[in-house]
Protein backbone atom coordinates (compact mmCIF):
# COMPACT_ATOMS: atom_id res chain seq x y z
CA UNK A 1 0.00 0.00 0.00
CA UNK A 2 1.53 3.18 -1.22
CA UNK A 3 1.32 6.09 1.06
CA UNK A 4 -0.46 9.16 0.60
CA UNK A 5 0.80 12.64 0.38
CA UNK A 6 -1.10 15.98 0.73
CA UNK A 7 0.52 18.78 -0.94
CA UNK A 8 -0.83 21.81 0.59
CA UNK A 9 -1.99 24.21 -2.09
CA UNK A 10 -2.63 28.10 -0.85
CA UNK A 11 -1.90 29.31 -4.01
CA UNK A 12 2.27 29.92 -3.02
CA UNK A 13 4.18 28.96 -5.74
CA UNK A 14 5.02 26.30 -7.82
CA UNK A 15 3.54 23.03 -6.51
CA UNK A 16 3.45 20.82 -9.72
CA UNK A 17 7.57 20.14 -9.05
CA UNK A 18 7.03 19.29 -5.61
CA UNK A 19 4.29 16.62 -6.52
CA UNK A 20 6.26 15.19 -9.22
CA UNK A 21 9.54 15.10 -7.50
CA UNK A 22 7.39 13.21 -4.82
CA UNK A 23 6.31 10.97 -7.44
CA UNK A 24 9.77 10.35 -8.68
CA UNK A 25 11.20 9.59 -5.69
CA UNK A 26 9.32 7.10 -4.34
CA UNK A 27 5.84 4.90 -4.07
CA UNK A 28 3.03 7.42 -2.99
CA UNK A 29 -0.27 9.08 -3.84
CA UNK A 30 -0.02 12.90 -3.95
CA UNK A 31 -2.70 14.81 -3.78
CA UNK A 32 -1.95 19.19 -4.35
CA UNK A 33 -5.12 20.32 -2.63
CA UNK A 34 -6.95 22.43 -0.45
CA UNK A 35 -9.40 20.79 0.73
CA UNK A 36 -9.42 20.61 4.41
CA UNK A 37 -10.86 16.55 4.66
CA UNK A 38 -8.10 15.83 2.16
CA UNK A 39 -5.69 16.89 4.10
CA UNK A 40 -6.65 15.61 7.38
CA UNK A 41 -6.93 12.03 5.94
CA UNK A 42 -3.55 12.23 3.84
CA UNK A 43 -0.53 9.84 5.70
CA UNK A 44 1.94 12.36 5.42
CA UNK A 45 1.52 16.24 4.35
CA UNK A 46 4.04 18.93 2.67
CA UNK A 47 3.70 22.47 2.79
CA UNK A 48 6.07 24.28 0.45
CA UNK A 49 5.62 27.99 -0.72
CA UNK A 50 7.58 30.37 -2.12
CA UNK A 51 7.04 34.23 -2.03
CA UNK A 52 6.01 37.35 0.78
CA UNK A 53 5.24 35.68 4.38
CA UNK A 54 2.32 38.22 5.08
CA UNK A 55 0.63 36.28 1.48
CA UNK A 56 1.15 32.82 2.67
CA UNK A 57 -0.91 34.00 6.12
CA UNK A 58 -3.28 35.88 4.38
CA UNK A 59 -3.81 33.23 1.95
CA UNK A 60 -3.90 30.04 4.59
CA UNK A 61 -6.54 31.94 6.54
CA UNK A 62 -8.69 32.88 3.40
CA UNK A 63 -8.87 29.37 2.77
CA UNK A 64 -9.37 28.38 6.23
CA UNK A 65 -6.76 26.19 6.46
CA UNK A 66 -4.60 27.70 9.62
CA UNK A 67 -6.27 24.96 11.75
CA UNK A 68 -5.61 22.13 9.34
CA UNK A 69 -1.93 23.10 9.22
CA UNK A 70 -1.66 23.33 12.99
CA UNK A 71 -3.28 19.79 13.31
CA UNK A 72 -1.19 17.96 11.07
CA UNK A 73 1.57 19.73 12.69
CA UNK A 74 1.35 18.06 15.60
CA UNK A 75 -0.24 15.06 14.64
CA UNK A 76 1.57 13.68 10.62
CA UNK A 77 5.20 13.36 9.24
CA UNK A 78 5.58 17.11 7.95
CA UNK A 79 7.63 18.59 5.65
CA UNK A 80 8.27 22.64 5.76
CA UNK A 81 9.82 23.67 2.00
CA UNK A 82 11.12 27.12 2.03
CA UNK A 83 8.49 29.72 2.67
CA UNK A 84 6.64 26.68 4.49
CA UNK A 85 9.68 26.58 7.04
CA UNK A 86 9.69 30.05 7.70
CA UNK A 87 5.73 30.38 8.46
CA UNK A 88 6.36 27.90 11.77
CA UNK A 89 8.06 30.61 13.57
CA UNK A 90 6.81 32.94 15.67
CA UNK A 91 7.72 36.49 13.80
CA UNK A 92 9.40 37.49 10.19
CA UNK A 93 10.61 41.21 9.87
CA UNK A 94 9.43 41.13 6.60
CA UNK A 95 6.77 44.31 5.48
CA UNK A 96 7.46 45.51 8.93
CA UNK A 97 6.80 43.14 10.98
CA UNK A 98 4.69 39.62 10.00
CA UNK A 99 3.50 37.45 12.74
CA UNK A 100 3.45 33.48 11.76
CA UNK A 101 2.37 30.31 13.05
CA UNK A 102 4.96 30.60 16.12
CA UNK A 103 5.51 26.66 16.36
CA UNK A 104 8.94 27.30 16.71
CA UNK A 105 10.32 30.08 18.68
CA UNK A 106 12.45 32.17 16.62
CA UNK A 107 12.43 34.94 13.88
CA UNK A 108 12.56 35.02 10.02
CA UNK A 109 15.45 37.87 9.17
CA UNK A 110 16.33 39.58 5.90
CA UNK A 111 20.15 39.00 4.77
CA UNK A 112 20.39 42.31 3.65
CA UNK A 113 22.17 44.22 5.99
CA UNK A 114 23.64 41.72 7.99
CA UNK A 115 25.72 39.86 4.89
CA UNK A 116 28.94 41.70 3.96
CA UNK A 117 28.44 43.94 1.37
CA UNK A 118 31.96 43.40 -0.39
CA UNK A 119 34.43 41.09 -0.37
CA UNK A 120 37.14 39.62 -2.97
CA UNK A 121 34.23 39.16 -5.52
CA UNK A 122 32.41 41.80 -4.62
CA UNK A 123 29.29 42.16 -2.64
CA UNK A 124 27.17 38.95 -1.73
CA UNK A 125 23.98 39.27 -3.89
CA UNK A 126 20.22 38.93 -2.77
CA UNK A 127 18.56 36.34 -3.36
CA UNK A 128 20.84 33.83 -2.21
CA UNK A 129 20.12 31.99 -5.35
CA UNK A 130 21.44 28.91 -6.44
CA UNK A 131 23.13 25.40 -4.91
CA UNK A 132 24.88 25.80 -1.87
CA UNK A 133 26.34 23.28 0.93
CA UNK A 134 23.99 22.00 3.93
CA UNK A 135 25.74 20.96 6.47
CA UNK A 136 23.75 18.41 8.90
CA UNK A 137 24.50 19.37 12.82
CA UNK A 138 22.40 16.23 13.97
CA UNK A 139 21.21 12.86 13.28
CA UNK A 140 18.00 12.51 11.73
CA UNK A 141 16.13 9.56 9.11
CA UNK A 142 15.55 12.23 6.70
CA UNK A 143 19.24 12.80 6.15
CA UNK A 144 19.56 9.06 5.42
CA UNK A 145 21.86 8.25 2.75
CA UNK A 146 22.59 12.25 2.35
CA UNK A 147 26.29 12.86 2.28
CA UNK A 148 27.50 15.99 5.07
CA UNK A 149 27.75 18.94 3.39
CA UNK A 150 25.59 17.94 -0.11
CA UNK A 151 24.69 20.45 -2.19
CA UNK A 152 21.04 21.77 -2.57
CA UNK A 153 19.47 24.60 -4.29
CA UNK A 154 17.92 27.59 -2.52
CA UNK A 155 16.45 30.92 -3.76
CA UNK A 156 15.18 33.20 -1.02
CA UNK A 157 15.88 36.51 0.40
CA UNK A 158 15.13 35.49 4.21
CA UNK A 159 16.66 32.94 6.93
CA UNK A 160 15.17 31.66 9.77
CA UNK A 161 16.49 32.48 13.07
CA UNK A 162 15.33 29.96 15.99
CA UNK A 163 15.63 30.97 19.61
CA UNK A 164 16.76 27.84 20.71
CA UNK A 165 19.58 25.57 19.22
CA UNK A 166 17.69 21.85 20.05
CA UNK A 167 15.61 22.38 16.44
CA UNK A 168 18.07 23.31 14.19
CA UNK A 169 18.93 20.24 11.62
CA UNK A 170 21.41 22.14 9.71
CA UNK A 171 23.14 25.38 8.45
CA UNK A 172 24.23 26.73 5.29
CA UNK A 173 26.83 29.39 4.89
CA UNK A 174 26.08 32.73 2.92
CA UNK A 175 27.96 35.56 4.06
CA UNK A 176 26.91 34.27 7.52
CA UNK A 177 25.96 30.54 9.27
CA UNK A 178 22.21 30.51 9.25
CA UNK A 179 19.81 27.70 9.99
CA UNK A 180 19.04 25.44 6.61
CA UNK A 181 16.78 22.73 8.58
CA UNK A 182 14.83 22.58 11.28
CA UNK A 183 13.35 19.04 12.95
CA UNK A 184 11.43 18.47 16.12
CA UNK A 185 8.89 15.53 16.71
CA UNK A 186 7.33 14.93 13.60
CA UNK A 187 8.23 18.15 11.52
CA UNK A 188 10.81 18.49 9.15
CA UNK A 189 11.18 21.71 7.64
CA UNK A 190 14.20 22.95 5.25
CA UNK A 191 14.97 26.32 4.09
CA UNK A 192 16.53 25.05 0.29
CA UNK A 193 13.97 23.09 -2.50
CA UNK A 194 14.56 19.20 -2.39
CA UNK A 195 12.20 19.00 -5.11
CA UNK A 196 14.97 20.95 -7.37
CA UNK A 197 17.54 19.67 -6.00
CA UNK A 198 18.21 16.75 -8.02
CA UNK A 199 19.60 13.78 -6.49
CA UNK A 200 19.96 14.55 -3.13
CA UNK A 201 17.17 16.45 -3.11
CA UNK A 202 14.51 13.35 -4.22
CA UNK A 203 16.73 11.36 -2.01
CA UNK A 204 15.25 13.38 0.79
CA UNK A 205 11.82 13.20 -0.45
CA UNK A 206 12.17 9.61 -0.47
CA UNK A 207 13.45 9.85 3.58
CA UNK A 208 10.33 11.41 3.77
CA UNK A 209 7.88 9.29 2.30
CA UNK A 210 9.03 6.16 4.61
CA UNK A 211 9.10 8.46 7.67
CA UNK A 212 6.97 7.42 10.49
CA UNK A 213 7.21 10.38 11.98
CA UNK A 214 9.48 10.11 15.25
CA UNK A 215 12.28 10.82 15.81
CA UNK A 216 14.08 10.57 19.52
CA UNK A 217 16.45 13.53 18.88
CA UNK A 218 19.64 11.71 19.65
CA UNK A 219 22.46 11.86 17.29
CA UNK B 1 31.88 33.05 3.85
CA UNK B 2 30.17 32.12 0.93
CA UNK B 3 29.85 28.57 0.00
CA UNK B 4 27.27 29.58 -2.84
CA UNK B 5 28.25 27.66 -5.93
CA UNK B 6 28.75 29.77 -9.04
CA UNK B 7 26.32 27.49 -11.51
CA UNK B 8 26.48 27.10 -14.99
CA UNK B 9 24.12 26.61 -17.59
CA UNK B 10 22.94 25.05 -21.07
CA UNK B 11 20.70 27.20 -22.65
CA UNK B 12 18.46 25.32 -25.50
CA UNK B 13 16.68 26.90 -28.31
CA UNK B 14 12.96 25.77 -29.12
CA UNK B 15 11.33 26.07 -31.82
CA UNK B 16 7.71 24.55 -32.16
CA UNK B 17 8.40 21.92 -29.34
CA UNK B 18 11.72 20.80 -30.85
CA UNK B 19 15.15 21.98 -30.14
CA UNK B 20 17.16 23.78 -32.63
CA UNK B 21 20.98 24.64 -33.55
CA UNK B 22 21.80 21.07 -33.44
CA UNK B 23 22.76 19.30 -30.73
CA UNK B 24 25.21 16.73 -31.18
CA UNK B 25 25.77 15.00 -28.38
CA UNK B 26 22.83 12.58 -28.22
CA UNK B 27 21.84 10.70 -31.40
CA UNK B 28 20.79 12.52 -34.32
CA UNK B 29 16.70 10.75 -33.98
CA UNK B 30 16.69 12.06 -30.33
CA UNK B 31 18.80 15.52 -30.92
CA UNK B 32 15.62 17.51 -30.91
CA UNK B 33 13.68 16.38 -27.99
CA UNK B 34 14.14 18.60 -25.35
CA UNK B 35 13.24 16.00 -22.62
CA UNK B 36 16.02 13.99 -23.46
CA UNK B 37 18.40 16.73 -23.93
CA UNK B 38 17.67 17.98 -20.57
CA UNK B 39 18.00 14.57 -18.98
CA UNK B 40 21.33 14.38 -20.57
CA UNK B 41 22.45 17.75 -19.81
CA UNK B 42 21.07 17.32 -15.75
CA UNK B 43 23.29 13.94 -15.95
CA UNK B 44 26.04 16.22 -16.77
CA UNK B 45 25.42 17.62 -13.88
CA UNK B 46 24.09 20.83 -15.42
CA UNK B 47 22.94 23.44 -12.59
CA UNK B 48 20.32 24.80 -13.79
CA UNK B 49 18.85 24.63 -17.85
CA UNK B 50 16.91 27.76 -19.34
CA UNK B 51 14.91 26.99 -22.77
CA UNK B 52 14.41 29.75 -24.99
CA UNK B 53 11.22 29.31 -26.91
CA UNK B 54 12.05 30.95 -30.78
CA UNK B 55 8.36 29.50 -31.98
CA UNK B 56 7.68 32.74 -34.55
CA UNK B 57 3.62 32.45 -33.95
CA UNK B 58 1.42 33.13 -31.37
CA UNK B 59 -0.48 29.99 -31.97
CA UNK B 60 2.30 27.31 -31.57
CA UNK B 61 3.32 28.80 -28.33
CA UNK B 62 1.08 26.80 -26.61
CA UNK B 63 3.82 23.80 -27.73
CA UNK B 64 5.92 25.29 -25.42
CA UNK B 65 3.77 24.83 -22.19
CA UNK B 66 4.10 21.04 -23.40
CA UNK B 67 7.52 20.81 -23.45
CA UNK B 68 7.81 22.21 -20.03
CA UNK B 69 5.46 19.99 -18.78
CA UNK B 70 7.60 16.86 -19.85
CA UNK B 71 10.82 18.51 -18.98
CA UNK B 72 9.84 19.15 -15.42
CA UNK B 73 8.14 15.96 -14.80
CA UNK B 74 12.04 14.22 -15.56
CA UNK B 75 14.31 16.77 -14.18
CA UNK B 76 14.81 17.70 -11.01
CA UNK B 77 16.97 21.09 -11.18
CA UNK B 78 15.62 24.10 -11.79
CA UNK B 79 14.36 25.67 -15.40
CA UNK B 80 13.82 28.83 -16.75
CA UNK B 81 11.68 29.61 -19.87
CA UNK B 82 11.92 32.20 -21.91
CA UNK B 83 10.66 33.86 -25.31
CA UNK B 84 7.25 35.86 -25.61
CA UNK B 85 6.69 35.93 -21.82
CA UNK B 86 3.72 39.03 -22.46
CA UNK B 87 1.73 38.91 -19.33
CA UNK B 88 1.14 37.77 -15.91
CA UNK B 89 -0.72 35.12 -18.14
CA UNK B 90 1.72 33.60 -19.82
CA UNK B 91 4.16 33.66 -16.41
CA UNK B 92 1.14 31.87 -14.77
CA UNK B 93 0.71 29.12 -17.49
CA UNK B 94 4.71 28.65 -17.52
CA UNK B 95 4.81 28.67 -13.37
CA UNK B 96 2.12 26.54 -13.79
CA UNK B 97 3.59 23.69 -16.20
CA UNK B 98 6.74 23.65 -13.54
CA UNK B 99 8.58 26.43 -14.91
CA UNK B 100 10.76 28.00 -11.98
CA UNK B 101 11.96 30.87 -13.18
CA UNK B 102 10.64 32.98 -16.54
CA UNK B 103 12.68 35.70 -18.38
CA UNK B 104 11.03 38.44 -19.57
CA UNK B 105 12.63 40.72 -21.91
CA UNK B 106 10.75 42.72 -24.94
CA UNK B 107 7.41 43.07 -22.53
CA UNK B 108 9.54 44.78 -20.06
CA UNK B 109 11.16 47.38 -22.13
CA UNK B 110 7.64 47.69 -24.04
CA UNK B 111 6.04 48.17 -20.36
CA UNK B 112 8.26 48.20 -17.25
CA UNK B 113 5.73 47.76 -14.86
CA UNK B 114 4.99 44.62 -15.81
CA UNK B 115 8.29 43.04 -14.28
CA UNK B 116 7.06 44.93 -11.00
CA UNK B 117 3.75 43.29 -11.53
CA UNK B 118 5.06 39.90 -11.92
CA UNK B 119 7.56 40.19 -8.89
CA UNK B 120 4.74 41.24 -6.67
CA UNK B 121 2.26 38.27 -7.67
CA UNK B 122 4.50 35.57 -8.18
CA UNK B 123 7.59 36.47 -6.01
CA UNK B 124 11.19 38.21 -7.19
CA UNK B 125 12.80 34.68 -7.15
CA UNK B 126 10.79 33.49 -10.33
CA UNK B 127 11.22 36.64 -12.57
CA UNK B 128 14.41 37.01 -14.50
CA UNK B 129 14.49 40.14 -16.91
CA UNK B 130 16.95 39.39 -19.90
CA UNK B 131 19.12 42.12 -21.52
CA UNK B 132 20.64 42.15 -24.78
CA UNK B 133 23.25 44.70 -24.89
CA UNK B 134 25.54 46.33 -27.64
CA UNK B 135 28.66 48.71 -26.98
CA UNK B 136 27.51 51.75 -28.61
CA UNK B 137 31.10 54.01 -27.22
CA UNK B 138 34.50 52.89 -26.37
CA UNK B 139 35.54 55.70 -24.07
CA UNK B 140 34.04 55.39 -21.54
CA UNK B 141 32.60 52.08 -22.51
CA UNK B 142 28.74 52.51 -22.93
CA UNK B 143 25.59 49.69 -23.72
CA UNK B 144 22.74 50.05 -24.61
CA UNK B 145 19.83 47.86 -25.00
CA UNK B 146 18.36 46.42 -28.04
CA UNK B 147 15.73 44.26 -29.32
CA UNK B 148 14.85 41.77 -32.19
CA UNK B 149 17.97 39.89 -31.78
CA UNK B 150 20.36 42.85 -31.84
CA UNK B 151 18.93 44.34 -34.72
CA UNK B 152 16.28 47.16 -32.80
CA UNK B 153 18.33 50.09 -30.61
CA UNK B 154 16.10 51.08 -27.84
CA UNK B 155 18.76 54.05 -26.45
CA UNK B 156 18.06 52.98 -22.84
CA UNK B 157 21.08 52.87 -21.25
CA UNK B 158 22.39 49.11 -20.02
CA UNK B 159 23.55 49.87 -16.83
CA UNK B 160 20.17 52.23 -16.26
CA UNK B 161 18.12 49.56 -17.05
CA UNK B 162 19.87 47.05 -15.18
CA UNK B 163 19.37 48.98 -12.10
CA UNK B 164 16.04 49.67 -12.74
CA UNK B 165 14.95 46.28 -13.34
CA UNK B 166 16.69 45.23 -9.88
CA UNK B 167 14.52 48.01 -8.31
CA UNK B 168 11.50 46.55 -10.09
CA UNK B 169 12.02 43.14 -8.56
CA UNK B 170 13.66 41.36 -10.99
CA UNK B 171 15.35 38.16 -8.97
CA UNK B 172 18.25 37.57 -11.52
CA UNK B 173 19.30 39.25 -14.58
CA UNK B 174 20.38 37.60 -17.81
CA UNK B 175 22.53 39.25 -19.47
CA UNK B 176 23.56 38.55 -23.40
CA UNK B 177 26.30 40.95 -24.95
CA UNK B 178 24.82 40.92 -28.63
CA UNK B 179 28.50 42.07 -29.74
CA UNK B 180 29.88 38.79 -28.72
CA UNK B 181 26.40 35.99 -28.91
CA UNK B 182 27.81 33.56 -31.79
CA UNK B 183 31.29 34.91 -32.03
CA UNK B 184 32.69 32.22 -29.57
CA UNK B 185 35.33 35.01 -28.97
CA UNK B 186 34.05 34.86 -24.73
CA UNK B 187 31.65 36.75 -23.36
CA UNK B 188 31.86 41.02 -22.74
CA UNK B 189 34.19 40.69 -19.20
CA UNK B 190 33.69 44.94 -19.24
CA UNK B 191 30.28 45.01 -19.51
CA UNK B 192 29.46 41.63 -17.53
CA UNK B 193 31.30 43.04 -14.85
CA UNK B 194 29.90 46.86 -14.79
CA UNK B 195 25.95 45.10 -14.87
CA UNK B 196 27.52 43.11 -11.81
CA UNK B 197 28.70 45.43 -10.02
CA UNK B 198 25.77 47.56 -10.49
CA UNK B 199 23.01 45.74 -9.24
CA UNK B 200 22.46 43.30 -6.15
CA UNK B 201 20.87 41.19 -7.60
CA UNK B 202 22.44 37.67 -9.35
CA UNK B 203 23.81 38.13 -12.67
CA UNK B 204 23.75 35.84 -15.64
CA UNK B 205 26.59 35.68 -18.34
CA UNK B 206 25.76 34.88 -21.91
CA UNK B 207 26.64 35.43 -25.22
CA UNK B 208 30.02 34.55 -26.88
CA UNK B 209 31.58 31.36 -25.01
CA UNK B 210 33.96 29.33 -27.12
CA UNK B 211 36.07 27.52 -24.74
CA UNK B 212 36.27 26.81 -20.69
CA UNK B 213 38.34 29.30 -19.86
CA UNK B 214 35.58 31.67 -21.24
CA UNK B 215 33.60 30.54 -18.38
CA UNK B 216 36.29 31.14 -15.91
CA UNK B 217 36.72 34.44 -17.23
CA UNK B 218 32.99 35.77 -17.23
CA UNK B 219 33.10 34.66 -13.28
CA UNK B 220 36.56 35.58 -12.25
CA UNK B 221 36.71 38.91 -13.95
CA UNK B 222 33.26 39.52 -15.40
CA UNK B 223 32.36 38.67 -11.66
CA UNK B 224 29.14 36.66 -12.76
CA UNK B 225 27.45 34.89 -10.49
CA UNK B 226 26.20 32.30 -13.62
CA UNK B 227 27.50 31.32 -17.09
CA UNK B 228 25.07 30.58 -19.49
CA UNK B 229 26.45 28.51 -22.90
CA UNK B 230 24.85 26.63 -25.68
CA UNK B 231 27.24 25.39 -28.69
CA UNK B 232 30.29 24.31 -26.53
CA UNK B 233 28.19 21.60 -24.49
CA UNK B 234 25.50 21.03 -28.11
CA UNK B 235 28.36 19.82 -29.93
CA UNK B 236 29.92 17.67 -27.47
CA UNK B 237 32.96 19.54 -27.27
CA UNK B 238 33.18 19.75 -23.72
CA UNK B 239 30.60 18.29 -20.76
CA UNK B 240 29.16 20.46 -18.04
CA UNK B 241 31.03 18.15 -16.05
CA UNK B 242 34.23 19.24 -18.12
CA UNK B 243 33.38 22.88 -17.18
CA UNK B 244 32.93 22.64 -13.46
CA UNK B 245 36.10 20.44 -13.57
CA UNK B 246 38.11 23.31 -15.53
CA UNK B 247 36.48 26.11 -13.04
CA UNK B 248 36.91 24.13 -9.80
CA UNK B 249 40.97 23.48 -11.01
CA UNK B 250 40.77 27.46 -11.44
CA UNK B 251 39.62 28.17 -7.87
CA UNK B 252 35.93 28.39 -7.99
CA UNK B 253 33.90 26.86 -6.08
CA UNK B 254 31.30 24.28 -7.90
CA UNK B 255 28.68 21.89 -7.62
CA UNK B 256 30.65 18.63 -8.78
Amino acid sequence: MSTSVAVIDYGMGNLRSVSKALEHAGNCRVAVTAERDRILAADRVVFPGVGALRDCMAELRRRDLEEVVRHCLAHKPFLGICLGMQALLDFSEENQGTPGLGVMAGRVLHFDGRIPSAGAQGPLKIPHMGWNRVHRVRAHPLWADIPQDGWFYFVHSYYVQPEHAEGVAATTEYGLRFTSALAWDNVFAVQFHPEKSQHLGLRLLANFLRWDGTWNGTV
Amino acid sequence: MSGLAKRIIPCLDVDRGRVVKGVRFVDLVEAGDPVVIARAYDGQGADELVFLDITASAEERETMVHVVEAVAGEVFIPLTVGGGIRNLDDVRRMLHAGADKVAINTAAIQRPAFVSEAAARFGVQCIVVAIDAKQVAADPPRWEIYTHGGRRPTGIDALDWARRMAAAGAGEILLTSMDRDGTREGFDLALTRAVSEAVPIPVIASGGVGALEHLAAGILEGRADAVLAASIFHYGEYTVGDAKRYLAASGIEVRL
